[in-house]
């Protein structure tokens, strides 16, 4: 497929790809993906942020209840997001050497974000489970409530993420990495690394801002 | 014209060709601010020695340089032209969350300033 035989004037096409302006032809499928993807995280933490505001609403509304000073303990919040963010770090490691072609490097790191994303899941659920036996559960006060539903939907995703990682493993294991299994581990990555960054802002409001 | 100069730069849609923009640098240098900005967090968060009305602002802001550092360095938002969408979007959506979660805090900080407590 020769281009160069339509006949137009070189001096007046840029020779550089402009692309997303029109210019350079249609973008890569890839961008086009990645786009989409994008607005479906933003759509997302668009959704966060009606939970983020109804947290922050109902934060001082504790109906006598035990507040967050008493519930949080940032020790093991420390280690939670220490796990998050590795595992952002090794999901984006896993990406790279995905595109890189590296089979064997990607499986290891993929390994990697599913063990530090589980291990930040378990830390959530003991939590949890901790703060519902001493009678803190999510039916105690509007703050709880909040609370639960905050920190609780940021966990289902996680959750999510990890099945998903699991179904893409899978795929490159079946499929190698051809470019639509490339595409769908494009996308989730952007998941995972927008999941990390929604806990950015539950660790400010929530634990920090709770305790301080 | 002769055949030889490619001058366009035409490609079939659906044709991955791009190199990597990423590295495992970028990573490791996004990974290191975003420890430093948490465990500024935590430090601001439990210290005595910062005026206390000031430590939610300290905190806020933060908050939003880690978030930076994440869409930089681990979403790869640049300025490249290949990202102008994905800025945009972000904008808009960054738009809509502070009108959410501003809005929401404010109205209801003065529903609460203002209400009457009926006596029983």
């Amino acid at each position: 497929m020769s281009v160069a035989t339509i006949d137009a004037d070189p001096a007046a096409v840029p020779s550089t790809p402009a692309r997303g302006r029109g210019g350079g032809g249609p973008a890569p499928k890839r961008t086009v993906v990645a786009y989409g993807f994008w607005i479906f995280i933003l759509s997302d933490m668009i959704m966060f942020a009606a939970l983020f505001a109804a947290y922050a609403v109902l934060a001082g509304s504790t109906a006598g209840g035990p507040r967050g000073v008493q519930l949080f303990n940032l020790q093991s919040v420390f280690i939670e997001t220490m796990c998050l963010l590795l595992s952002s770090y090794s999901c984006g490691l896993g990406a790279l050497s995905a595109e890189r072609r590296q089979p064997g490097q990607f499986l290891l790191f993929a390994a990697l974000t599913f063990v530090l994303g589980a291990a930040f899941l378990f830390i959530e659920v003991t939590e949890f489970a901790g703060m519902v036996a001493r009678g803190a559960g999510p039916d105690r006060s509007a703050f709880l409530s909040s609370f639960f539903t905050l920190v609780g939907t940021h966990g289902v995703h996680v959750t999510g993420g990890l099945v998903w990682l699991v179904y893409l493993v899978a795929q490159v294991m079946v499929k190698g990495l051809r470019a639509s299994v490339l595409r769908r581990l494009l996308c989730w990555s952007l998941f995972w690394h927008a999941l990390d960054i929604v806990w950015v802002g539950v660790l400010t409001l929530v634990y920090l801002m709770g305790v301080a | 014209m002769d055949g030889s100069e490619h001058v366009f730069d035409d490609r079939t849609p659906g044709v991955e060709d791009h190199e990597p923009t990423a590295s495992y640098l970028s990573y490791t240098v996004g990974l290191g601010l975003a420890i430093l900005a948490t465990i500024a967090s935590f430090v601001v968060a439990q210290t005595d020695l910062l005026w206390a009305p000031g430590i939610p602002v300290g905190l806020l802001v933060l908050a939003i340089a880690q978030i930076g550092v994440h869409l930089v360095f681990f979403l790869h938002l640049g300025s490249g032209s290949e990202s102008t969408n994905n800025v945009l979007a972000l904008a808009f959506g960054v738009l809509v969350v502070f009108l959410l979660i501003g809005g929401s805090i404010w109205i209801i900080a003065n529903l609460n300033a203002n209400i009457m407590l009926m006596p029983m």
